[in-house]
């Protein structure tokens, strides 16, 4: 069953944007997770011959960037010594009472979830804009991750802000029918 | 009164805070008679507010094309 098949040339535009969030939101350093994204591509290119095409490219490669992250935190460890559980329970007061179960996560509450859900968000948001035409894509992320003023791109990009605005228009339209169906439809 | 096209465009400025005072008095006095553009607003709203609430990060385009550059060296 042939179904998938690797396009090299293609990963930089289609995935690097979704396996860099991927990255950050691990290692919460943009530069580090630079290098991961990088090398998580070599690697991909080295083994490009063990893929069999059962998986999505992108599932592929994720997998890939899994390890390196987990091989970083394995190489840091190693060096700083930093696998060492420490745990300090009488902070304030030594006072008898029920400390073992004030430090128990409140079963009602659901902020722990949000910080999970928002990542996920944040990945559909990434897989949608990479569906999107290069251009708009560049236009949309120019504008909205990064924050860019109308004059500073359209200078960059050699547009007018009419053009500029269309094209805000359509990726938006289309992010919002894609995320019905990718987010608000799972 | 401003037509659908000029309403949308508004909007749009509106998600990225450039739209001007007028150009936002005349967003609302068009929402008001039109239901399309209201509920395009709305939605076009909520976009910005999931892209704000998510984590965004993304590359800068210079980091890609030497990202590029080096795996082609490589294919």
């Amino acid at each position: 069953m042939e179904t998938h098949q690797l396009h090299p040339e293609k990963w930089v535009d289609q995935y690097a944007d979704y396996l860099f969030n991927f990255a950050v939101s691990r290692v919460s350093d943009a530069e580090l997770a630079k290098d991961l994204v990088q090398e998580t591509f070599f690697a991909g290119l080295k083994s490009a011959k063990n893929y069999k095409g059962t998986a999505a490219e992108r599932t592929w490669l994720i997998a890939i960037l899994k390890r390196k992250v987990i091989d970083h935190y394995r190489k840091i460890n190693s060096i700083k010594g930093k696998a060492e559980v420490r745990m300090n329970y009488s902070s304030q007061n030594d006072t008898d009472g029920d400390w073992l179960e004030e430090q128990v996560a409140d079963p009602l509450s659901t902020l722990e979830n949000d910080e999970i859900e928002n990542e996920e968000l944040g990945l559909a948001i990434q897989e949608c804009i990479s569906k999107l035409p290069k251009k708009q894509s560049l236009v949309f992320t120019m504008k909205t991750i990064q924050g860019m003023s109308t004059e500073d791109i359209c200078k960059e990009l050699g547009i007018n802000p009419s053009n500029l605005w269309v094209m805000i228009h359509r990726s938006r339209t289309a992010l919002m029918s894609c995320l019905n169906q990718n987010w608000f439809s799972i | 009164m401003i037509s659908c096209d000029e309403a949308t465009i508004i909007c749009n400025k509106k998600q990225y805070k450039e739209a001007t005072f007028i150009e936002k008095i005349k967003l609302v006095l068009h929402l008001l008679i039109c239901k399309t553009c209201s509920s395009f607003s709305k939605k076009n709203a909520e976009l910005t507010s999931l892209c704000d609430k998510a984590p965004l990060y993304c590359l800068p385009e210079k980091d890609k094309v030497i990202m590029k550059r080096d795996l082609q060296n490589k294919i």
